[in-house]
């Protein structure tokens, strides 16, 4: 253990020990015990890894550890689950191994929403990829959130610009 | 593996003048790609350039706009300013991976990587971009459509830091930037083209076309003649002359040279009046 | 009801087998062969690592039978001096530290001495390429019904075709991950798996361990789509084979290159067809020929095949159906269980047969299958009769009406017309899939569940089926608390744990929710029997019963149990392959709408429609969402998902060039289903997880087909294909 690392985690201090080649990913999973954070591919494609570094979502499968001294992390662990109802709802999840990374992206952006004006919903959920639902389910799930009333029936429409 | 922590620019280079072989660490979108597999890269030594305030902001004068060295992708998509006057910059950050790579990724780092399907170098070339290095012996300017002197290969020397990327205000007449993928998003390009024309003539860039992304000045010369061309085909000896497109994973180099044609010739037939 | 696990998912909470913490445990890795095949001359162990920590497993550690019990005997647990398939697992090594466990592998030198490998399924194997049986073929099989000959003689139109498909990878999202450890003599084995007792079995097998030192537990498993059916008893046995050595705990989880290039993929295939018509498109004779590429070893292609010529000839009435198959053997890495199994890549060539068929026939594709959608009291290719009441044709109507495809169609002409460089097609499948297992496999598999009545009044499912994310959990409370009356918190769904539940056979083959949904439904009333009350007791009166039941029978076990029953009127002929094929088929019709830009073939689906007839759907929410994911994992494989190959592997073993869909890649699906209870399936329901992947892909290209007039035979379609299909017509002047 070379590296000591001192960062805010989910809102509270943290110091830890690592290896200098760790990944924040790794230093997440199997030095702080929190699991919720999952790996999909090791490079950076399918964003199951994703966490909020000083709070943009970012793949931490691609961030050294050291590179997050002094900064802030959130992960999975600290989303309210209040705010699940309609990822439950809608069917955004079913195997599950993608989902903490879709939640994260998908809360992030309904708490940006103002970059709706620019992006649709797919696009910033493209780096979330997703083997099971075909994606309807964690589009709606998004727009319900935001506030987007939906086409409605079998697979609503964008509502957004873009 | 050694990491050495840079707090600040002339540290950064200190350390890199120290050691030649010391790798510079920007957003990881690159170089931590297969990470755990790749066990020899554990063995080197790293430069952490992540804290070294002074090169994330862009920057404007009359005469120019400036990107840090670690501007990243994200900064320029949401900079209003930089969308309204290079709107080629933000056009090409957006087809940049997704949001999580777009968030981390620098253009200096995509400049260094040197891939030559890069998204980022493209739209800089055609802007007419001068990359900014600096090292412990000083300050060096070159041109990035000269930057690249083979496969991977870049006139940076290893101890020579991407500070800044700069480039000329002007009014551009025309520009566009295409970039045909295997998908819609999150996708390396098959086929990258840059063009721009101002006061300043044409620029044609093409990226996944050859060993190094570059411009093209045989196009670029039959846009400055002008010569009219009839049907995409037209294209294809001055295609032939400016770039070497392969087989490789992601395509053929037939259809690679056949969509560049489609493509440009799709584009520029209004601007340029052709059939 | 909602996904009962959801909320654990969706906050990161559920566990999956590399979210385990393990005290003491190692890093297990593989060591594979560079080669396709050939003499292992030399084992090399580089010095650059301490060997002295590294834990080493080869195949003369396996203590009874070097194989991997599946329908063969064929593949080796370790390969044995000899291997079959570049990546064939040949060593393994274990260290605490994953970094050192990885630089160990590295530090193996596996020398082959090379023999000529047979590399392409389509060809004839040369004499030095033979490596099974006389002439590589894994397995024969043959469908035949009324004429066939002498109806292509006599027709006055035939029309024949040939179409492919490429392999294709599951990319489930968790990779393969296994823990092996030992409690005092028990080897206990835990990890993504779709099958406990397929792992099980061969654990035993190849250990030669009765089933009390074996215990199989699954975790929650992050996705399978038939990747984790055979494949996890591989990764199981290596995993124990590291931790009986070590006498410490072992964890094996497969970096995703590693997971894409070594791992089974959907079998490549080639079929061919001979069709006769009348001049109105009336089908007179199928003649197909399906050949699989099987890879290396025999793994589950006998099943695959069977599956896939039982499909092939499609849910059309025809009196003559010929159809041979076989699967041939390669030294590309071993194909195996993929959604689908056979069906999507004859469905696909059918499909895309019959658009061709209309095209050459002068024929709307609709009034083709609407001539052909084969009515009750007609047979299909193995003759077996449908009389299930649907109304197959309503199915297609629902989907035109739904697609808006007349009026689509209209519109696309106008567009094209107008258009330089884009092109709108709109294209129709119309299939089905039969649900468990063929013939008489659910017979053979003699599945048995249980329902235990716990002393505090709750049930609890005792079986050995799992949640994928296909909402096995879900379901299975559903139908339990629905038959008793009670509410889903009063039903507990038993780990699969192989030391706790029956056999009620693999999750697989759409069997889980119409199969063993049903042996749920036996099993609780004989719960209820048992307790002293009839089919009509619900709620707390069923709660009450059991209390009392457990006050009488103080420490013993109450548990109501069921053991599959076939259908009546089923019947199948193993040997003449004829008879009835499944219980129950559901039919589908699939419509989807693409735009292709002509300048860099690119297509795009910018509308699709799936309608089908699945019985009863049980569970709204999760049923969509079976079919959307199904649509899209067919989209994925009809036009970006190719696997490039070098020495029968997988290069392109990446995310970052083995495309699937992403969220901008797919658009809204649009779902309907068309209800008909099936009697002998759960709350009347069928199969439905593999049915919505057999559509997409001939749809799509069907549609493509009409957008722009080129005529693909091939999966996928990828730009640079559909490139090379432009014809100087089609080509980029009519972008004029």
């Amino acid at each position: 253990m070379s590296l000591t690392v001192a960062f805010t985690l989910n809102g509270g201090p943290v110091s830890v020990a690592v290896e200098e080649p760790e990944r924040l990913l790794d230093t997440l999973r199997y030095r702080l015990g929190l699991t919720g954070t999952k790996e999909g591919c090791g490079e950076g494609e399918c964003g199951a890894c994703t966490v909020y570094l000083d709070g943009l979502p970012v793949n931490s499968c691609l961030v050294p550890t050291y590179q997050v001294r002094g900064a802030r992390v959130e992960t999975i662990e600290a989303l309210d689950p209040d705010q699940l109802g309609p990822f439950l709802e809608q069917g955004a999840t079913q195997c599950g191994a993608c989902t903490p990374g879709v939640v994260m992206t998908a809360l992030w952006i309904s708490a940006h929403s103002e970059l709706l004006e620019t992006h649709t919903v797919r696009e910033l959920m493209a780096g979330n990829l997703c083997r099971c639902t075909g994606y309807d389910g964690i589009v709606d799930a998004v727009a319900t959130t935001i506030g987007e009333v939906g086409e409605g029936g079998t697979g609503k429409r964008e509502s957004t610009a873009g | 593996m050694k990491v050495l922590l840079a707090e600040r620019v002339p540290e950064a280079l200190g350390l890199l003048a120290g050691d030649g072989a010391a790798i510079p660490v920007a957003g990881g979108t690159d170089l931590l790609v297969h990470w755990p597999v790749r066990v020899e890269a554990h063995d080197r030594t790293y430069v952490d350039l992540s804290r070294l305030e002074d090169l994330k902001p862009p920057r404007w004068s009359d005469r120019e706009l400036v990107l840090g060295g670690l501007t990243t992708y994200w900064d320029v998509i949401r900079d209003e300013r930089i969308g309204r006057e290079f709107p080629l910059l933000v056009r090409a950050a957006r087809q940049v991976g997704a949001i999580q790579i777009q968030a981390r990724g620098t253009w200096a780092g995509n400049i260094v990587n040197a891939s030559p399907a890069a998204d980022g170098v493209p739209v800089l070339m055609a802007y007419d971009a001068v990359v900014v290095l600096e090292s412990w012996r000083g300050r060096e300017e070159v041109p990035l459509d000269r930057f690249y002197t083979g496969y991977k290969e870049m006139r940076r020397r290893a101890d020579q830091l991407v500070v800044a990327i700069r480039f000329p205000r002007r009014p551009y007449s025309y520009q566009v930037f295409e970039k045909v993928g295997s998908r819609r998003a999150q996708a390396i390009a098959k086929v990258g083209l840059a063009v721009t024309r101002s006061d300043a003539g044409w620029r044609v860039v093409a990226a996944s076309m050859a060993p190094t992304i570059r411009r093209c000045p045989a196009i670029e010369r039959l846009l400055e003649v002008p010569t009219p061309l009839r049907a995409p085909d037209d294209l294809l000896p001055a295609i032939a002359s400016d770039v070497a497109p392969i087989d490789d994973l992601r395509s053929t180099a037939e259809y690679r040279r056949r969509v560049m044609a489609r493509v440009l010739y799709d584009d520029l037939r209004g601007p340029c009046g052709w059939r | 009801m909602q996904r009962r696990e959801g909320l654990a998912k969706l906050t990161g909470r559920e566990r999956y087998v590399d979210d385990l913490p393990l005290e003491g445990a190692l890093w297990g890795m593989t060591v594979r062969s560079p080669a396709p095949r050939g003499r292992v001359t030399l084992v090399r162990f580089r010095p650059e690592v301490d060997w002295s920590e590294i834990v080493v497993v080869d195949h003369r550690d396996v203590p009874a039978a070097n194989e991997i019990l599946l329908i063969e005997r064929d593949q080796p647990v370790l390969a044995a001096g000899y291997v079959r398939h570049v990546h064939e697992a040949v060593l393994l090594v274990a260290h605490p530290s994953r970094e050192m466990a990885r630089r160990a592998a590295r530090a193996v030198d596996v020398v082959v001495a090379p023999e000529p490998p047979a590399l392409d399924f389509r060809a004839s194997p040369r004499p030095e390429q033979i490596q099974y049986g006389r002439d590589n073929v894994l397995k024969r099989l043959q469908i035949a019904k009324g004429d066939v000959e002498q109806a292509l003689a006599r027709a006055p139109v035939v029309v024949e075709g040939v179409y492919e498909t490429g392999a294709q990878e599951h990319v489930y999202l968790e990779t393969q991950g296994m823990i092996a450890w030992l409690e005092d003599d028990v080897l206990m084995v835990k990890g993504s798996m779709q099958c406990p007792y397929y792992v099980l079995n061969a654990l035993q097998h190849a250990l030669g361990r009765d089933e009390r030192r074996v215990r199989v537990i699954q975790t929650p498993t992050g996705g399978g789509f038939g990747g984790k059916e055979e494949y996890p008893s591989t990764i199981a046995l290596h995993a124990a084979l590291l931790a009986l050595k070590a006498g410490r705990p072992v964890k094996m989880v497969y970096d995703r290159p590693e997971d894409m290039a070594s791992t089974t993929k959907r079998h490549p295939s080639l079929v061919r067809h001979r069709t006769a018509l009348t001049t109105d498109g009336r089908l007179l004779a199928q003649d197909i020929e399906v050949v699989l590429d099987g890879g290396a070893y025999v793994t589950l292609s006998p099943v695959v095949l069977s599956r896939g010529i039982i499909h092939a000839a499609g849910p059309y009435a025809c009196d003559n159906v010929r159809i041979v198959g076989r699967a041939m053997f390669t030294n590309a890495v071993p194909f195996g269980a993929f959604r689908g199994f056979g069906a999507p890549q004859t469905l696909f060539a059918l499909e895309r047969h019959m658009d061709v068929i209309a095209r050459t026939l002068g024929l709307d594709p609709v009034e083709l299958r609407r001539r052909n959608l084969l009515r009750d009291g007609q047979t299909t290719a193995t003759g077996q009769v449908i009389r299930d009441g649907t109304d197959r044709i309503a199915v297609l109507e629902r989907a035109l009406a739904l697609s808006g495809y007349r009026e689509k169609q209209r519109s696309h002409e106008a567009f094209n017309a107008a258009q330089r460089s884009q092109r709108r097609g709109i294209g129709l499948a119309t299939f089905y899939h039969g649900a468990g297992f063929t013939g008489g496999g659910e017979v053979h598999l003699n599945s048995r569940l249980q329902v235990a009545g716990l002393p505090d009044g709750r049930v609890e499912v005792l079986s050995a089926n799992i949640e994928m994310g296909q909402g096995t959990l879900t379901v299975f409370t559903q139908i339990a608390a629905d038959r008793l009356g009670l509410a889903p918190e009063e039903v507990v769904i038993g780990e699969p744990d192989t030391a706790r539940v029956p056999n009620s056979g693999p999750t697989v083959a759409s069997r889980t929710t119409m199969v063993v949904g049903r042996l749920i439904e036996r099993a609780v009333d004989d719960l209820r029997n048992r307790v002293g009350l009839d089919d009509r007791a619900r709620g707390a009166a069923v709660q009450d019963a059991i209390l009392r039941w457990h006050r009488e029978h103080r420490g013993e076990r109450l548990v109501g149990e069921a053991v599959y029953e076939r259908p009546p009127g089923i019947s199948w002929d193993e040997e003449r392959y004829q008879g009835d094929a499944y219980a129950a088929f559901a039919w589908a019709a699939y419509v989807a709408e693409v735009e292709v830009d002509l300048r860099t073939c690119t297509t795009r689906v910018i509308d699709f429609v799936a309608v089908q007839e699945v019985g009863k759907v049980i569970n709204p929410t999760l049923a969509r969402g079976q079919v959307q994911g199904g649509v899209v994992q067919g989209l994925g494989w009809a036009l970006m998902e190719e696997c490039k190959v070098e020495d029968g592997a997988m290069i392109n073993n990446q995310l970052t060039n083995y495309i699937i869909p992403t969220s901008v890649d797919v658009p809204p699906i649009r779902v309907a289903f068309v209800e008909n209870p099936y009697p002998h399936g759960a709350q009347g329901a069928k199969g439905l997880g593999e049915l919505p992947i057999d559509g997409p892909a001939p749809a799509i290209l069907n549609a493509v087909a009409a957008a722009t007039g080129a005529d693909p035979r091939a999966v996928p379609l990828t730009p640079e294909r559909l490139m090379q299909l432009q014809s100087a017509e089609f080509g980029v002047r009519n972008a004029e």
